[in-house]
């Protein structure tokens, strides 16, 4: 049977109220930012799509490392030739310039916020705790890479057992993932620079960011704690 | 018909090269075309593939011409050694469930008509999109190359157990580099495929148009949704299994192989690896795999159903609610797949009861499509007798399933051509089936043109025939203990079945042959067919308002408004039509069918 249906609600035939942006290539649905580059006309109008794209992201991700989280534990009761290897304490380092840099990004962001909001003042500082942001990723990643250094000096490879297996394994995966936050981060600094940036994609970047800061304490967690 | 006047801004500009237009396009509609080649040249090889090992199973030692050109040393003299026979069985399942299955009716189809469907100029990330095409192209290449690598493809099954999988070439032809490029392949086809339902969900959540509610939204819209939560969670598991594959066999890690394993005299040097890793890992991916394959063909198949009948199905959400349910017990049940791996019974039982419990939801959809059927006067052509054959052939696979689920009975069908016969049927040709109907269906929406009716008819009852013939036999093979994934029948018990693998070898290249009928109409009918109207098949939803075939940004830079679901069919109206548009305004007056 055909469903019973209202009359259309009035004013649901008229044309629906899209920014009127007037800019080329770019969707009034979608908060994109308009053609002249001004932030402060940005409008909310519909949800942006990166603000579920970033959570559907975050899920598969979630899922992969759950995925590998499994592996970990199946592996490590299977066998007797499980050896606990002592983490490099470069990571307790790395650990909180990963936390520090979540924190200057969010101060990063509400910066933006308020440069968005009309105070032109914060555009300056909003940058500056930006870069200060990509500093600390990129040395959270150069903090992995000694870690590594520091197991292969103690004659711990890749191969060497399955923990150590295991550790590579989990750091390489996430500090990708990381360098994908930095390119992320990059792309927000060059389209803030330029005028561009819609307050959508530096929200999706910064809670892709502080993802990254959770899912390594937890696999940090993991890797040091004996199951 | 109700549009809503002009804006001016579109998702991303009109194409203004042929490069841009036809090869890096960000349509999605393109995307859509792309992904549906790419599951057509994969059909064809695939299905060669299959008739190479026909013929193999039904004439052993029959030399096959020009077999020994694709490999010499698998096929000495054109004659299949069983190593390379079981290297085509890798290939051709492969293959067939990632790049046919999964890429046809839920990639090409879906990428085509779901933003079109929600109302939306196009999927929220194009880039993105266009990325999960080539980079699901590049995967479909590096496997193909496995066959150009000195001991050709891998001979460990779609599947690859572990630790045949993952010891490398100590295990047999093809296990050494052959393996890697499989494993490497899928890696990147998982890639494409999360991209793809990345941009499928957000189109459903964020660019739905005006008036479309979840509720507005098409069946089929549905059926790509719940698929691409799915796919989301499934390749993201099986993506991590294949790089621990690859580092087993690359890095000499030992996550899949066990210490003190000799094969042909000689020590693996790993240690420790769990074997039941691999399946588990494997089989959690697997199984949504499946409905991954189905889910998209029961929403194309509802939808042209309800197009056809002229009326709504006795209950649309019970439909929706089952493909949820699907979605969601397809994860409980992974372990039906290892009822012969030496799990605890009491663990086989856990696993045997959502696997039975998965009947519910399946047989509801079922007994509404049937029911809605009833009495009704359903169009006749060739979409819908593809719909009709996908019920067939959906029924048929899926109550042998019934028999697997419990592992008492699993465990002696298990390794025969029983299993072989279900899974050809529930997932790889009811999901054909749908694929057929879909492309029947929306060809005229997709190439302007309309295919030709006749010729679709004959290749429908052909094909239908056809499967049947190969498919049904299957379950006689295996009650009467036919070992599957064997190469030639050499046991005394075995050889009085040879007949029957003959026939159904001539089955089988008799239904592939029947295919260049449709191949033949479909090529034809892209360059010659008759024009197709905006809507042939007098549908409700969106991909009907619009001209055959869409412009470039959908809606011609307007936003739909939606009023109804699309079902609005069999209803009285002003017009005198027997259906109203979901972008109609207009109203069912008293009287119509559906009242």
């Amino acid at each position: 049977m055909a469903t019973t249906l209202p009359p259309p609600k009035a004013g649901e035939l008229e044309q629906p109220e899209r920014p009127g942006n007037g800019s080329t290539g770019n969707g009034g649905w979608q908060n994109l930012v308009p053609a002249d580059g001004n932030l402060r006309t940005i409008e909310e109008y519909s949800p942006p799509p990166s603000s579920s794209a970033i959570w559907v992201g975050i899920a598969a991700i979630c899922m992969s490392f759950a995925a590998f989280t499994s592996a970990l534990i199946v592996r490590q009761g299977a066998s007797n030739d499980w050896r606990h290897i002592t983490l490099p304490s470069i990571l307790f380092l790395s650990t909180m310039l990963l936390v520090a840099s979540s924190v200057t990004l969010e101060v990063a962001r509400r910066r933006v916020a308020a440069h968005m909001g009309g105070l032109t003042s914060q555009a300056v500082s909003s940058k500056l705790w930006l870069y200060m942001t990509l500093g600390l990723g990129l040395l959270f990643v150069a903090g992995q890479y000694m870690a590594w250094l520091q197991l292969r000096s103690e004659g711990l490879y890749l191969a060497t057992n399955p923990n150590s297996s295991f550790f590579y394994v989990f750091t390489a995966l996430h500090a990708l993932h990381v360098m994908g936050g930095l390119a992320g981060l990059g792309r927000v600094i060059r389209k803030l620079g330029l005028g561009t940036l819609r307050r959508s994609t530096l929200d999706a970047t910064s809670i892709y960011w502080h993802f990254m800061g959770a899912l390594w304490i937890y696999l940090f967690l993991l890797l040091w704690m004996r199951i | 018909m109700h549009e809503v006047s002009a804006a001016p801004a579109a998702h991303h500009g009109p194409p203004t090269t042929f490069i841009r237009k036809h090869v890096f396009s960000t349509d999605h509609k393109v995307i859509g075309i792309q992904y549906y080649h790419l599951a057509l040249v994969a059909v064809v090889v695939g299905m060669v593939l299959s008739w190479l090992m026909r013929i193999h199973l039904g004439w052993t030692n029959a030399a096959i011409p020009g077999l020994q050109a694709l490999s010499a040393n698998g096929a000495p003299g054109g004659v299949m050694t069983p190593e390379y026979y079981l290297q085509l069985m890798t290939m051709h399942a492969t293959i067939m469930v990632f790049f046919v299955l999964t890429t046809a009716p839920f990639a090409a189809f879906g990428n085509y008509f779901l933003p079109i469907q929600t109302g939306a100029e196009d999927m929220p990330f194009p880039h993105f999109n266009m990325m999960s095409f080539w980079v699901t192209l590049t995967g479909f290449l590096v496997l193909v190359s496995a066959f150009f690598v000195s001991d050709g493809p891998p001979l460990a099954g779609w599947t690859s157990y572990a630790p045949l999988s993952a010891i490398g070439k100590a295990a047999g032809p093809g296990q050494g580099a052959g393996q890697v490029i499989w494993a490497t392949a899928l890696g990147i086809f998982c890639v494409g495929q999360l991209l793809g339902a990345l941009n499928f969900i957000s189109t459903v959540l964020d660019m739905r148009c005006k008036g479309m509610t979840l509720s507005r939204l098409p069946v089929s819209a549905w059926a790509w949704f719940i698929t691409s939560c799915m796919g989301l969670t499934a390749f993201a598991v099986l993506m991590p299994a294949c790089i621990l594959l690859i580092l087993d066999h690359v890095a000499g890690t030992s996550f899949f192989i066990p210490s003190g394993l000799v094969i042909n005299d000689q020590l693996i040097p790993h240690s420790g690896g769990s074997t039941l890793l691999w399946q588990h890992l494997f089989w959690f991916f697997g199984h949504p795999e499946v409905y991954i394959a189905i889910v998209p063909g029961m929403g194309i198949v509802t939808h042209v159903l309800v197009t056809n009948m002229r009326r709504p199905m006795l209950s649309m959400k019970a439909i929706l609610y089952s493909m949820w349910a699907l979605a969601f017990l397809s994860y409980m049940v992974y372990g039906h797949h290892m009822f012969v791996s030496g799990m605890n019974p009491f663990s086989s039982l856990v696993f045997s009861f959502p696997t039975l419990m998965i009947t519910i939801p399946s047989t509801i959809v079922v007994l509404i499509w049937i029911g809605s059927l009833y009495g009704s006067q359903l169009r006749i052509n060739t979409a819908s007798l593809f719909a009709l054959g996908f019920i067939s052939m959906f029924v048929s696979g899926g109550v042998s399933g019934f028999f697997l689920a419990q592992p008492s009975i699993d465990i002696m069908l298990h390794a025969t051509y029983f299993v072989v016969g279900h899974f050809h049927m529930v997932m790889g040709v009811a999901a054909m089936f749908g694929i057929f109907s879909g492309t029947y269906f929306w060809f005229p929406k997709m190439y302007g043109r309309m295919m030709d009716e006749t010729l679709g008819k004959i290749h429908f009852w052909l094909t239908f025939v056809g499967t049947y013939c190969i498919f049904m036999p299957f379950h006689y093979l295996g009650w009467a203990g036919n070992v599957r994934r064997y190469a030639a029948f050499t046991d005394d018990y075995l050889k009085p079945l040879i007949p029957l693998h003959q026939f159904i070898s001539v089955a089988a290249l008799f239904t592939g042959a029947v295919q260049l009928i449709f191949i033949y109409n479909f090529i034809n009918s892209r360059f010659r067919g008759a024009p197709a109207p905006p809507n042939p098949w007098e549908g409700t939803s969106l991909e009907w308002i619009m001209p055959s075939p869409p412009p470039w940004n959908n809606f011609g830079g307007k936003d739909p408004v939606v009023y109804h679901d699309a079902e609005q069919y069999g209803v009285k109206t002003a017009s005198g039509a027997d259906y109203i548009m979901q972008n109609s305004p207009e109203q069912a007056l008293p009287g119509g069918d559906g009242d």
